[in-house]
């Protein structure tokens, strides 16, 4: 027993405890920005962050919020406050949890700061476009809409300088929000630490392609935090450089992330936050590893497109032709790139009923890959944030038939 | 009216009514989405625009594709083309509107072999000096790749015909409008319905002389009140594919005076500037008329429209006809409601999948509804 748990010592990641101490910090930060004098601004997980650091300004992100709603299983309380206040039940669970927080304070931190500002980049989906636009009216403040045209075979010239248009206008937005000029040095280096700390993500993930793999995506779900919110400081920097060495050091002893690695999977879309654990366990028992996933790698996704010296040029490229904003085809290659990547045995898709950009489309990829790639697939119905959308026997038997499969094949 | 007769026959079979007119007009057809694909530019090439909106049909194909957390009529569209009832089309366009109708263009694009496939990627907000310029840019591009699979080309002078025989259209159904509301009773509801989705579907140079005929007998004719004992009521919505909501209201005590939806008079607001550069002109328009949810045009935009609506047309309840999994509509719906509260006007919101609640249901909610008014 005691070695047993040793074992589990051995895998437990020890950047967790410095990654909740950033967490927190930062929260507190933004909770306490009144009294500080600096300025909130909300925005979107695939907007451009990096020009709101160079100006001082603290980002806070609805969707995380969302995420933590979830974990902390304050979902369902929250989306039916949502309900009560008119907003479907099919709606987006992030927005109606969030939506339902603002004027009471709730959810697990009481509430996110009050914006001063809204930035909602449409590259994700145009529930945000709506969701912001709800908030934009409950507080009484300024919105910045950045319209990254959907790029279903290509990005045409006229949409990249529509972007690019916008770039321009977003950073008269924030000059007039801020009072105070826009720092063009600063957003030179806030780029250089942004692509830098994209790269070192990418590095962190990539070191799943090692036998066995040191991080699971249950684990990236949770480190993924810092690269979404905080990219484009040295802080960011700091920690996945930490991150990365503890994960080599990982694949040199061959600590793995799950106690006996078999199989290799892959997840897509986003997490069942409020059954993260339950899911990890379940596959963990059946000697499978999600040794990558389409979400937390979206956040790198830009690094093909980016040239950093010449960061604002290049951030309309970045951040319209990100994985949620590209046609079918083009998502059913990238999965297929990272089967390949990753040497991965089957794939996990999450039909995520909060997210109709994510998961329409999901069963021509699952066919598309199987066909090209002969592994084999599950389909998990299920949703990010509502767990009213959890059956567990059902998701149960089909995790349990899936591995059934995959175990025939490897015999 | 006879007019009434012919359109309610396009609309009894809208496909065979389209195969039909590609058999004796040898036009081309092109199947569209949604009220802001450019439909001038559609016609102007010489083609025919026929307005997809889902099928009656159960759905068994698509299942294949869509979940069934997608709406009806984007589950109902894919549908009818995987079950070849859409062999006849010779193109879809597809502009850009929500998350799922641009995720069905995926999906059509990598399983409809037949006819070509055109997006249209529209701005998604409408109220800058760029998403104007970017509005005229895809524009144009559409006009060359329009005229590149049709192989021809279109000129100014086809595109100035077009905006010609639209404002006719137009202006033709705001003036019945108009006079449906100023005369009650002259028409019903399930008549201008019959009308305005007539011109979604039917030959549109059929159509303005069939407009304009109808507005010579309206004017003609005797009767219509400018008041009413019924309830005055207006409608608010999206995709709206059942005309028996009216009768239901009417049945119920209510009389249906006006709406913003966007198969009514959404579809037809705002005329076009035929004496500017065409393409600029079809653009102005797009930017200028009343917005629809899945766009961007400021913060208040829809609520005021709806209470300037309701205003002039005097309405006592709105009825919110929204379509299931249409997250646009489903998003607006909190604050147009508090809207009319604000205004002390009271609504209700319907929500509807491929059919209409049982009848029954609806007909209790509505005299429940009305009688409260």
């Amino acid at each position: 027993m005691a070695e047993k748990d040793e074992a589990k010592e051995k895998r437990k990641i020890k950047a967790v405890a410095r990654m909740k101490e950033i967490m927190t910090a930062y929260y507190i930060d933004a909770k306490t920005a009144e009294q500080t004098g600096k300025k909130v601004a909300w925005i979107t997980s695939g907007g451009p962050v990096e020009p709101l650091i160079a100006m001082d300004v603290i980002p806070v992100y609805p969707e995380n919020h969302g995420a933590m709603i979830g974990a902390s299983k304050m979902g369902i309380d929250l989306c039916e406050k949502a309900e009560a206040m008119g907003y479907s039940s099919d709606l987006c669970s992030y927005a109606r949890a969030d939506i339902a927080c603002a004027p009471i304070n709730g959810g697990p931190i009481g509430g996110l700061p009050r914006p001063d500002m809204l930035i909602c980049c449409n590259n994700i989906c145009g529930t945000v476009l709506k969701w912001y636009e709800v908030q934009a009216r409950f507080f009484k403040v300024p919105l910045f809409v950045l319209d990254t045209p959907f790029c279903h075979t290509g990005f045409p010239s006229e949409a990249i300088r529509y972007v690019k248009n916008q770039i321009n206008e977003y950073i008269a937005f924030l000059e007039n929000v801020c009072k105070t000029r826009f720092d063009h040095d600063r957003i030179k280096e806030v780029g250089r630490l942004s692509v830098e700390g994209q790269r070192l993500w990418q590095a962190v993930l990539d070191t799943t392609m090692n036998r066995p793999a040191p991080l699971s995506a249950f684990d990236a779900f949770f480190h993924l935090a810092l690269i979404v919110t905080l990219r484009g400081t040295q802080q960011t920097v700091d920690y996945y450089k930490m991150l990365l060495a503890e994960m080599q050091e990982r694949v040199a002893q061959g600590i793995g992330a799950i106690p006996n690695e078999t199989y290799r999977l892959l997840w897509d879309n986003l997490p069942v936050w409020f059954r993260t654990k339950w899911l990890s366990e379940k596959f963990a028992s059946h000697d499978a590893c999600l040794v990558a996933d389409t979400y937390t790698s979206a956040w790198c996704y830009a690094l093909r497109y980016i040239d950093e010296n010449d960061f604002l040029g290049t951030m309309a490229e970045c951040h319209t032709r990100i994985y949620l904003n590209i046609g079918v085809d083009e998502m059913a290659r990238q999965v297929m790139e990272m089967v390949d990547k990753y040497a991965v045995d089957g794939i996990v898709m999450h039909s995520n009923r909060s997210c109709k950009p994510y998961s329409l489309g999901q069963y021509d990829i699952q066919r598309i890959v199987q066909e090209k790639k002969g592994i084999p697939t599950v389909m998990i119905e299920a949703d990010m944030v509502d767990a009213r959308s959890f059956s567990e026997s059902q998701i149960e038997t089909r995790i349990d038939a899936f591995i059934e499969v995959l175990k025939e094949r490897k015999s | 009216m006879k007019q009434l007769v012919e359109c309610s026959e396009a609309l009894a079979d809208p496909y065979g009514y389209a195969e039909r007119l590609k058999a004796e007009s040898r036009r081309k057809i092109v199947g569209t989405f949604c009220s802001y694909a450019p439909e001038e530019i559609i016609v102007a090439a010489g083609a025919h625009p026929l307005r997809l909106f889902g099928t009656g049909e159960k759905i068994r194909l698509a299942e294949a594709h869509l979940q069934s957390y997608c709406c009806s009529l984007v589950r109902g569209a894919l549908e009818d083309a995987l079950s070849d009832r859409l062999a006849f089309l010779d193109g879809v366009v597809f502009p850009h509107t929500c998350d799922s109708i641009q995720r069905l263009s995926d999906i059509w694009r990598l399983n409809i072999a037949h006819g070509f496939h055109l997006d249209l990627v529209l701005p998604v907000k409408l109220n800058t000096p760029s998403a104007r310029r970017y509005l005229v840019d895809v524009l144009t591009r559409f006009r060359e790749e329009l005229g590149a699979k049709l192989g021809i080309t279109i000129t100014d002078a086809d595109l100035r015909a077009a905006i010609g025989l639209y404002n006719r259209i137009r202006g033709a159904l705001t003036r019945i409008y108009k006079l449906s509301g100023d005369r009650l009773g002259i028409l019903k509801g399930s008549d201008l319905y019959t009308l305005t989705r007539a011109s979604m579907i039917m030959d549109r140079r059929r159509l303005a002389p069939l407009l304009e005929g109808v507005i010579s007998e309206l004017e003609r004719a005797p009767g219509g009140e400018a008041e009413t004992e019924r309830k005055r009521i207006f409608l608010s919505g999206g995709v709206c594919n059942h005309p028996d909501i009216y009768t239901v209201i009417e049945d119920a005590g209510g009389l249906v005076v006006g709406d913003d939806l966007c198969t009514g008079s959404r579809s037809f607001d705002g005329l076009i500037d035929a004496k500017a550069e065409p393409v600029a002109a079809i653009a102005e328009r797009l930017l200028e008329r009343v917005v629809c949810p899945a766009k961007h045009a400021g913060l208040t935009g829809r609520a005021d429209h709806l209470v300037r609506l309701t205003r002039e047309k005097r309405a006592q309840g709105v009825v919110f006809f929204l379509l299931k999994f249409c997250d646009p509509h489903a998003f607006d719906y909190p604050y147009l409601k508090e809207a009319l509260d604000r205004e002390g006007i009271p609504s209700i919101a319907v929500e509807v999948e491929d059919r209409l609640p049982a009848d029954g249901q609806l007909r209790t909610r509505f005299e429940a509804f009305i009688e409260m008014i």
